[in-house]
């Protein structure tokens, strides 16, 4: 496998670009693993790359029913950001954004994150409370952030609405510099790369079908290319978690919905940083191919399509040129959608399960993406050592029965409001 | 578009409702235990494939709609008032309302 140089890319480009080799093998499925990691998106990658580098188990399968990458890695807004509140989510996504910011060097690939900032904007004067006190408890906890007046957002972000007939008059922002964006198919080929080159087995088109029991445990999961033991299995499927936890006869306090995602054409660079509106639900930033990406709300009822609806759609543009009246001449290239695992009270789960040898990493609502890498290390510590790490120990799946929910947005049990 | 029948108001556009949740949820009697609460509250079957949910005709008569729709292809199987009891029956191919 060939390390990526300088001195790689000069040879290469002296051969036409002709001989560059594979950046992971397609191994076929051996009879028993160690652990078997389901779902080859970045949350299952990342877990297998890191139970290899940080804990030295080798003898790990990843199960992609697909192709990797091609559920909600491939279908994301790309945000990177730990500006949360609570400190349960706030040390564990700061330890994810610290790892993003060693990512490319500890994969030698680049995953282009990109640390432009991510700004909330703030419409009211209690909002300006609201997001003060959320600022100030991050920088308390050591997580960067910076409050804006109008007219300190109006120089950074000359493009908005500032006019008197804004809808939702903008009063300043918050900011966090070190936020940004990745580039969401690089993480998922760098971490497959890193984690093929440790030995782990990345098998795509393998879909799990069911489960070998012995008392409570998994002793073998069947798939589409033949029974493979295990010794431990984590869950790693996303918006299919309970349609695999079905197959358990687990519930989970899950429910899947349909969260929709927006490109336009290219144009020239103008959205330098990532914008969240959250009093009309949109969020936009401009690729690297200039396209500026932008999403909205969930559809708001339970479904496994990834597609959307028509209604959604015009909610998401009519919030987008309320904001940023500019776009309203832009076409939209592409659109699609993902399946959220949206869990009770926002906050993911990573941790034991009711089975005595699987492993829970599901509920990131539509927040996954940033969590990558943490969510990897975090899951691999946890399936390593039969018990979670404390940066991730109160995300747990008892929380729900014992009533310590994490619930940042305090919205409440209800899934399609957080 | 998906298209809810309405026992009152007929075959009518989704954006008129707003998504209320899983219909197969009761809630527990006030001396119920903590594990019929915390069933209750927290826990979803979240099936993938024909779930039975509420609407609400929020922007139409405001009646609570009992909705047996497909997750994972959007299709209303059937619907109904929140006391019916739904099958795939009842409206196989069409979307007529309940009897009611």
């Amino acid at each position: 496998m060939v390390e990526y140089s300088v001195f790689s890319l000069i040879s290469n480009a002296l051969s036409g670009h002709k001989n560059w080799g594979r950046a992971w093998r397609d191994p076929e499925p051996k009879k028993h693993y160690d652990v078997i990691i389901i779902g080859g998106g970045g949350h299952g990658i990342a877990s297998s790359f890191y139970l290899a580098k940080n804990h030295g188990i080798r003898s790990v399968a990843v199960l992609e029913k697909g192709w990797l990458g091609g559920g909600n890695t491939g279908r994301n807004t790309t945000i990177v950001r730990s500006n949360y509140m609570l400190d349960e989510n706030a040390h564990f996504y700061e330890k994810s954004l610290q790892l993003w910011e060693q990512l490319s060097h500890e994969l030698n690939f680049n995953v282009m994150f990109s640390q432009r900032g991510v700004i909330n904007l703030i419409h009211s004067d209690s909002q300006m409370d609201a997001f003060t006190r959320r600022g100030n408890t991050m920088r308390l906890n050591g997580i960067d952030a910076e409050l804006y007046d109008r007219e300190q957002v109006r120089r950074f972000l000359p493009y908005l609405d500032y006019s008197k007939n804004a809808r939702f008059p903008i009063y300043g922002g918050l900011l966090q510099p070190r936020g940004g964006t990745a580039r969401h198919d690089a993480v998922a080929w760098g971490l497959a790369r890193g984690a093929d080159r440790q030995g782990v087995d990345i098998i795509q088109n393998c879909e799990v079908t069911g489960f070998k029991m012995q008392g409570n445990r998994i002793t073998a999961v069947e798939t589409t290319r033949g029974e493979i033991g295990c010794g431990t299995v984590g869950l790693a499927v996303a918006g299919h978690t309970g349609h695999l936890a079905a197959k358990l006869n687990m519930k989970l306090p899950i429910e899947s919905h349909i969260l929709q995602a927006f490109v336009t054409e290219p144009i020239k660079p103008m959205v330098d940083t990532v914008v969240t509106f959250g009093a009309g639900h949109f969020y936009v930033s401009q690729s690297d191919k200039g396209g500026l990406v932008f999403g909205g709300d969930l559809d708001m009822y339970n479904s496994y399509a990834q597609r959307g609806n028509m209604p959604m759609i015009e909610h998401v543009m009519s919030a987008g040129v309320a904001m940023m009246p500019n776009l309203s001449r832009l076409r939209v290239q592409r659109h699609w959608g993902g399946i959220m695992d949206m869990s009770m009270d926002g906050s993911p789960i990573i941790g034991k399960s009711p089975i005595d040898n699987l492993y829970l990493n599901c509920g990131w609502c539509y927040g996954g993406f940033k969590a990558t890498p943490g969510s990897g290390w975090g899951f691999a510590h946890t399936i390593a050592n039969g018990k979670p790490h404390p940066l991730n120990a109160a995300l747990n799946l008892d929380r729900f029965r014992l009533g310590r929910t994490v619930d940042e947005r305090g919205a409440g049990p209800y899934p399609n409001r957080h | 578009m998906i298209r809810i029948s309405c026992p009152y108001c007929g075959l009518r556009d989704h954006d008129e409702f707003t998504y209320i949740g899983d219909a197969t949820k009761n809630r527990p009697t006030d001396d119920a235990s903590d594990e019929d609460w915390f069933n209750f509250v927290y826990i979803r079957d979240n099936p993938r494939g024909p779930h039975q949910e509420y609407w609400q005709h929020i922007q139409g008569c405001r009646a609570f709609v009992k909705v047996l729709r497909n997750t994972l292809t959007h299709e209303v199987l059937a619907t109904g008032l929140p006391g019916d009891v739904l099958s795939n029956k009842i409206s196989e191919g069409k979307n007529e309302p309940s009897a009611k």
